[in-house]
């Protein structure tokens, strides 16, 4: 059991709040520094991708889980920026700006695409991002002579100032340096009166209009930077693809993406790697256990969509904080042990709530 | 008598066809504490929400002589106006100091660049931040409360949270929507206690709505009753109480049956 005694504002504010934060995370970062040494490219490759949805989530967390507004269209997004980096790189632009130049692209149709944000709500916004999402496929598919239509285009390796990622632990330690800084900046954010204001915007609109937030500022300013996140990914997952088609960037993982964020567990950045790795992890788990079932029940058609539907229904029903909110209730239990309580993280009803205004 | 602060007129707002507010007029002075009275569905949270300009309203609002027309509801904040509501809007899934943080907004002077990067400036933001919301919870008592989510916190306490960070947008005129409602007679001793002292040591012009008269006429220098959005009565509170229109309001004619 740990007691924190705080004696400066800056205990609060940097990002490890303690010395066990500091060991473990540091852990953390030397068993990923160390995993090209450990893990076969297979898997490394895998992790590469768990990496790059991590990033995917971090930018819909941002706008799902701490502004909450809804989107199933952020496969667009991770689409303009894969798009963009594909197109750049065949141009011979080193990875950084064809990187920045994805993201600023990604933002910028992210702040369109926000415009409707800011008149509409819950599932009508849901349906206003569906619908772009729609037609950025759409737009793939036709504009043939940029994006070479259905056949998609071929990605070269990513390369930079003469420096070339030609191996899969190359390209990983490009995508762990991204993903990084990426997690870094959205901590960073999310400690500042920006990542405040989304929250405020989150609970409740009212309240944090009188605050003096600017509503609309703040939801677009939302929405454009989710919108570069996930055009941050989309460049890393260009090249990890090596060849991209409109038909990777659908509604279906876009409600994947969503649906990833929730798994892990809503407004938490830790949510947004647990719910990646849940991504990746879970079809090799059914691959793997697939021939030990019943040849009815393991050979049949939508095994996969089955059980990742159950696990969302069950999440949303026993842990609506995904693995993230399990995560935190065995750290607390090691913690605490003996002395957890079951009762310990019980929902508490909330206190009246009347109708808002509007 | 100096300037009045806040100064409204011929302040009318209209749900369709229902007058919520008609013609209400009334300036609130710097220093005092100003209360709105008046029966359910007199139009009291109306004529706050009017202020706020969450509600389209017709008539003239000036605050320290600035016409509010023609303003964002977003920009009321900056004029160092804070408000509370009457079912209690805080931010259900942030901590009690998170929710004071989001108070200090108005402050806020870094950019995003600045944020992403937690450059030098926004870190000494943080902690001019920190700084400021610590006096208020020192002020109201919260320290016990500080680090705990809002969703878990029982109703009284809540009230207090919302007080809190209205105060920490350091504001120079509150508006406090029932901040008895819903509290027991202990805490609406110390609620009564608190305005007492944001009015005196903090320096901060107090407009209210309230129906406990106990409270009331303990902590306001003037009230002014409303019925179905009419003005009936404005005064001391003893004298509001006594007049026979705010009788008749609350309590019916004395019409012999």
């Amino acid at each position: 059991m740990r007691f924190i005694f705080k004696t400066a504002y800056e205990q609060d504010i940097r990002l490890f709040k303690h010395g066990g934060q500091q060991f473990w995370y540091g852990l953390l970062g030397v068993a990923l520094l160390a995993a090209p040494w450990v893990l076969d490219d297979y898997f490394l490759g895998q992790l590469t991708f768990i990496l790059i949805y991590g990033i995917v989530g971090l930018g819909l967390m941002l706008l799902s889980g701490y502004t909450g507004l809804i989107s199933l269209g952020h496969a667009a997004f991770l689409a303009v920026g894969a798009y963009t980096q594909a197109i750049l790189a065949a141009k011979g632009w080193p990875f950084p700006f064809s990187l920045t130049a994805a993201a600023l692209l990604a933002a910028a149709t992210g702040i369109v695409v926000g415009l409707p944000a800011l008149r509409v709500k819950g599932i009508y916004l849901a349906i206003a991002t569906m619908a772009f999402g729609f037609i950025v496929e759409e737009v793939l598919a036709r504009w043939e002579h940029v994006t070479g239509g259905n056949t998609g285009i071929i990605v070269g390796q990513l390369q930079m100032f003469g420096w070339t990622a030609d191996s899969e632990e190359s390209f990983y330690y490009v995508a762990l340096v991204v993903a990084a800084l990426v997690t870094l900046g959205v901590l960073n954010l999310l400690r500042s009166p920006t990542g405040r204001a989304f929250v405020a915007i989150r609970d409740s609109e009212i309240s944090a209009r009188s605050m003096g937030i600017h509503l609309a500022r703040y939801k677009t300013t939302s929405f454009a930077l989710s919108a570069a996140i996930t055009g941050i990914a989309g460049a890393l997952y260009a090249h990890k693809l090596r060849i991209i088609t409109p038909e990777q960037f659908t509604i279906l993982q876009s409600i994947e993406y969503l649906m990833m964020i929730v798994v892990g567990g809503i407004g938490s950045v830790h949510g947004a790697f647990f719910g990646a790795a849940f991504l990746i992890v879970l079809p090799q788990i059914v691959a793997m256990v697939k021939d030990y079932l019943p040849p009815a029940i393991g050979q049949a058609t939508g095994l996969q969509p089955t059980i990742f539907g159950l696990v969302l229904v069950a999440v949303i029903l026993f842990e609506p904080y995904g693995i993230y909110g399990r995560w935190l209730k065995i750290r607390t239990f090691f913690q605490l042990f003996p002395l957890y309580r079951r009762g310990l993280f019980r929902r508490q009803k909330a206190f009246m709530k009347s109708e808002r205004l509007r | 008598m100096s300037a009045p602060m806040l100064k409204v007129e011929h302040l009318s707002v209209a749900f369709g066809g229902v007058k919520a507010v008609s013609d209400v007029s009334f300036e609130v002075r710097p220093g005092e504490v100003f209360t709105l009275i008046g029966p359910n569905g007199a139009g009291k949270t109306t004529i706050f929400n009017a202020i706020s300009l969450i509600v389209p309203a017709t008539g003239r609002i000036s605050y320290e002589g600035r016409d509010l027309a023609g303003l964002a509801p977003h920009q009321v904040a900056k004029l160092g106006i804070a408000r509370t509501f009457q079912n209690i809007e805080l931010f259900e899934h942030a901590t009690v100091l998170q929710n004071l943080l989001i108070g200090r907004h108005v402050h806020r002077r870094t950019n995003l660049a600045a944020e992403l990067l937690f450059l030098p400036s926004a870190r000494r933001e943080e902690h001019e931040f920190r700084e400021a919301v610590e006096k208020v919870i020192d002020f109201l008592d919260l320290a016990h409360y500080r680090d705990q989510m809002v969703a878990g916190l029982p109703y009284g306490v809540r009230k207090v949270v919302e007080l809190a960070r209205a105060l920490s947008t350091e504001p120079r005129l509150l508006l406090l929507d029932e901040p008895s409602s819903g509290l027991n007679v202990e805490e609406t001793d110390d609620m009564a206690f608190w305005i007492h002292d944001i009015q005196n040591d903090l320096g901060i012009t107090v407009l209210m709505v309230e129906h406990d008269m106990g409270l009331v006429s303990r902590v306001s220098t003037r009230v002014l009753a409303l019925n179905q959005g009419e003005t009936i009565a404005e005064g001391t509170p003893a004298e509001v109480q006594s007049h026979p229109a705010v009788v008749e309001a609350y309590l019916g004619t004395a019409e012999a049956t």
